[in-house]
């Protein structure tokens, strides 16, 4: 009989494989890298415009006044044609948008704006990703929320969803 | 058009594995000597299916050729302007695509067995079939219903989104479908060690079946893990060739699995002993494919690969997972007692070197197994670990190394019984080897002690590869022992190259301004320039660095770092100066703010050595193919020989019928 037990090990190892991994697929997995600047005053930079339209962005840009929103994202981003419509939603309510524009050719930008429509008051060119990995933002579209005081409250990681307009401006109002 | 023909082709596939497992078990149910009627159709069916799926896969190769943009997949992972070559190997550089190229190798594959396997027993034939097509269908069904490689745009795509840049690179066109059939060609062992297993059919005659699909599967593998390796060498920039990353190990563990099976078969061909053994493994083989196969695609686990991170399809996967190799298993527990003990043999034998070495690849098999999972059960608590080289290559070592002792003398043992005093002189010999080198090396400097181990172990395995033919007229050694030998030797030049890499790599991180020089080993190398170049679908900054080696005649190397914007991505393109005795690495960084720019440059003695080693080991199973499908040829012509000399006086009614 203890021969035939033994027999069965195989299956009771595979068994107890296929139930940690059943449990381990339904585990929600964040793939997605949090900022260590949320609550941070935001590092200074000063960035040339990304197209002849808008002027560029720089520190001094979004502090003072209200609240604002700075979006970080690439004509190149198909994400970020999904959430353009969200951002130009933000901006009919009243909202200051920044862009900045990561690793990006003027005319592309142009045209993205010209096809997708325009939220933004200022884009700055990041063409080595240096202002995106200052703030901590690992990839795009990211959003940022910016107080007066210009210290980072808040980082939406992904494409703004319509669902996600309410949180965002319920942040901005908190950062008022 | 195209799509809806691979799609069509791709439904009659799966119709077709339902017909062909259903006949093939009416084949098993029915009894000794009368066949169902409708068991005729399993090997009709597998063929038909290797061509329909076939077919599927011509379709998308067609629609990658063309970048017909109105399909999904060519959309998200192909773009108009690339390369000709990397739009092809596009079609399976992505989850979908290569999920079909899967199916059409295991179609293919069941078709072969089903159009020229005719020495198994019909009922053993109708249960492998069966169990063949039963997980074709699971991968029909995968494809068919969450992962259709078919499927239409609303709006064709204006242009696509690009292939990966890191596959964008002549090792995608050999390195995913050499794993694939392999991983695939484990499934046919394992459906013939189902249907043996089922039918009680476990014997010599079932293993000489399934040694040939063992073999080839082993030498894909074999080929597969060599070539991903040395691409991940020089794409990645890292200057590694293993980094124990889940997706490597889900490929080696395959590997291990399928050369303990394809030692057990061998002793179950010739001996008719290790029968249960043998079937565990052919279980075991193919899980361990299946296993890999759900690693890389639910993203339960981080890794470099992980490329269709879908935790749906991951569940998909998983039932498909738990059907087969829960079936098996279950299965297995009930039938293996049932299956009659095989030939004993004293431990001192063949055999038992074998049995031996069969158990250490097990465990090491355990040790990789082990350490790839256990990120996966301590994040089930909420702790993330990271398991690296420091448990991997100790603890692989800890059992690689007492298998390669007994992988040295094994061979040279006698089947059944041998008394280890009749290879004295040899195992003295190959002593002598292993301490003379270590005690040399270690003369000449400080090393690691597992670097310095497998330097000496490499030379006495060297020798000893080629001890089988001592004595013997050389004419007169059967391919497949050449294959044995060649085999053998590989392990031993790659296991050199190994140890030669960890002992005495050089590295050198440099922060050089345009003009400067430095050193690494032998070399001195001096930055020419730094210069912005492009290519079809990137640009880069390349470097021209100027090396000599003891001044001799200078080289220019030339590695990048390349921007793609079809996705967006850089990747690092290392150069390498390839010498018979090692590879200069260069890879070049970033600038720093001064104007230098950093230049990694290792000097790797013999490290080239590992993927000749690897070549030299597939070589071996290529051979050890040929000699035994020779031989098999013959012995089948004799016996249809013999059964024609019986045939001939029966007909004539003047002999009596000779008794079985």
């Amino acid at each position: 009989m203890r021969s035939r037990l033994f027999l069965w090990v195989p299956l009771a190892l595979f068994a107890f494989f296929a139930g940690l991994a059943g449990y381990m697929l339904t585990q929600d997995k964040t793939e997605f890298v949090e900022s260590a600047m949320i609550g941070q005053s935001l590092p200074d930079f000063a960035l040339k415009p990304a197209f002849d339209g808008l002027p560029g962005a720089a520190r001094s840009d979004l502090v003072g006044g209200q609240p604002r929103l700075l979006n970080i994202w690439a004509s190149w981003c198909l994400p970020c044609i999904a959430e353009a419509p969200q951002l130009e939603a933000l901006q009919a309510q009243g909202v200051e948008i920044v862009g900045i524009a990561i690793r990006d050719r003027p005319e592309d930008v142009a045209n993205f704006l010209a096809r997708h429509g325009n939220p933004y008051t200022r884009i700055g060119a990041d063409d080595i990703s240096e202002v995106q990995l200052a703030i901590g933002s690992s990839g795009v579209p990211e959003t940022f929320v910016i107080d007066a005081a210009g210290v980072i409250r808040y980082q939406h990681i992904g494409d703004i969803r319509e669902s996600d307009i309410p949180i965002l401006l319920a942040e901005l109002e908190k950062a008022r | 058009m195209i799509a809806e023909i691979g799609l069509a082709a791709l439904w009659l596939a799966a119709a077709l594995a339902v017909l062909q497992m259903v006949s093939g078990a009416l084949a098993l149910r029915s009894a000794e000597g009368e066949a169902n009627p409708l068991a005729i159709y399993a090997r009709p069916a597998a063929v038909m299916q290797a061509l329909l799926a076939g077919l599927a896969f011509a379709m998308l190769v067609w629609a990658f050729a063309v970048t017909d943009l109105s399909i999904k997949l060519v959309a998200a992972n192909s773009h108009s302007m690339k390369p000709m070559i990397y739009k092809l190997t596009g079609t399976w550089g992505n989850h979908e695509g290569s999920m079909l190229l899967w199916v059409g190798v295991l179609a293919l594959s069941g078709g072969l067995l089903a159009l020229f396997e005719r020495r198994l027993p019909e009922r053993t034939m109708g249960a492998t079939l069966a169990v063949q097509g039963f997980v074709a269908l699971g991968f029909y069904a995968f494809l068919l219903l969450s992962s259709n490689p078919f499927e239409r745009l609303p709006v064709p795509a204006i242009e696509g989104s690009g292939l990966n840049p890191l596959l964008q690179d002549i090792g995608l066109a050999f390195h995913p479908p050499t794993l694939y059939a392999g991983y695939v060609g484990l499934s046919v062992a394992f459906s013939l060690a189902m249907g043996a297993l089922l039918t009680r059919e476990v014997n010599p005659t079932f293993a000489r079946v399934m040694r040939p699909w063992v073999l080839g599967a082993w030498v894909l593998l074999t080929f597969g893990i060599t070539a991903g390796s040395y691409w991940a060498y020089y794409e990645l920039g890292w200057g590694g060739w293993w980094f124990w990353d889940p997706v490597e190990n889900a490929s080696l563990m395959p590997w291990l699995a399928a050369t303990a099976l394809l030692h057990s078969v061998a002793v179950l061909a010739a001996r008719d002993a290790l029968r249960t053994w043998t079937i565990m493994l052919g279980v075991l083989a193919f899980s361990m494919s299946m296993l890999g196969t759900f690693l890389v695609r639910s993203g339960v686990l981080t890794s470099v690969h992980a490329f269709a991170v879908d935790p749906e399809r991951g569940a998909f996967i998983l039932v498909l997972l738990g059907l087969y190799i829960g079936g098996a298993f279950t299965i297995f527990a009930l039938r293996a007692g049932a299956v009659a003990e095989g030939k004993r043999f004293s431990f001192s034998s063949r055999e038992g070197a074998l049995v031996f070495n069969n158990v250490m690849l097990s465990a090491i098999l355990a040790i990789v197994l082990l350490g790839t999972l256990y990120p996966l059960l301590t994040e089930a608590f909420d702790v993330r670990v990271s398991v690296g080289p420091p448990y991997f290559n100790p603890a692989s070592a800890m059992f690689a190394i007492p298998m390669f002792l007994v992988m040295a003398v094994g061979p040279l043992l006698r089947w059944k019984e041998d008394s280890p005093r009749r290879i004295r002189f040899e195992v003295l010999l190959l002593a002598a080897i292993l301490i003379g080198v270590i005690g040399l090396v270690s003369f000449f400097g400080q090393f690691a002690l597992l670097p310095l181990l497998g330097l000496g172990l490499a030379a006495a395995l060297g020798v000893a590869a080629f001890l089988p033919l001592r004595g013997r007229k050389l004419t007169r050694v059967p391919v497949a022992t050449w294959g044995m030998v060649l085999a053998h030797f590989g392990i031993a030049v790659s296991l050199f190259g190994m140890a030669s890499e960890g002992a005495f790599t050089q590295e050198r991180l440099a922060a050089v301004a345009p003009g400067g020089s430095d050193q690494v080993g032998d070399y001195t190398f001096t930055l020419q320039s730094v210069n912005p170049v492009a290519g079809p679908n990137w640009t880069a900054i390349e470097a021209r660095i100027a090396v000599s080696r003891d001044g001799g005649t200078q080289v220019i190397l030339t590695p990048q770092a390349r921007n793609f914007w079809s996705p967006a991505q850089s990747t690092s393109e290392s150069a390498l100066l390839t010498r018979w005795d090692g590879q200069l690495y260069a890879v070049i960084g970033n600038q720093a703010a001064d104007g230098r720019w950093q230049i990694r440059m290792w000097w790797k003695p013999f490290v080239t050595f590992i993927w000749y080693g690897g070549l030299l080991i597939a070589l071996g199973g290529v051979l050890s193919i040929i000699g035994r499908v020779r031989v098999d040829m013959k012995r089948r012509k004799a016996v249809s020989l013999g059964d024609e000399r019986r045939a001939d006086p029966e007909a004539l009614g003047t002999a009596p019928v000779p008794a079985e």
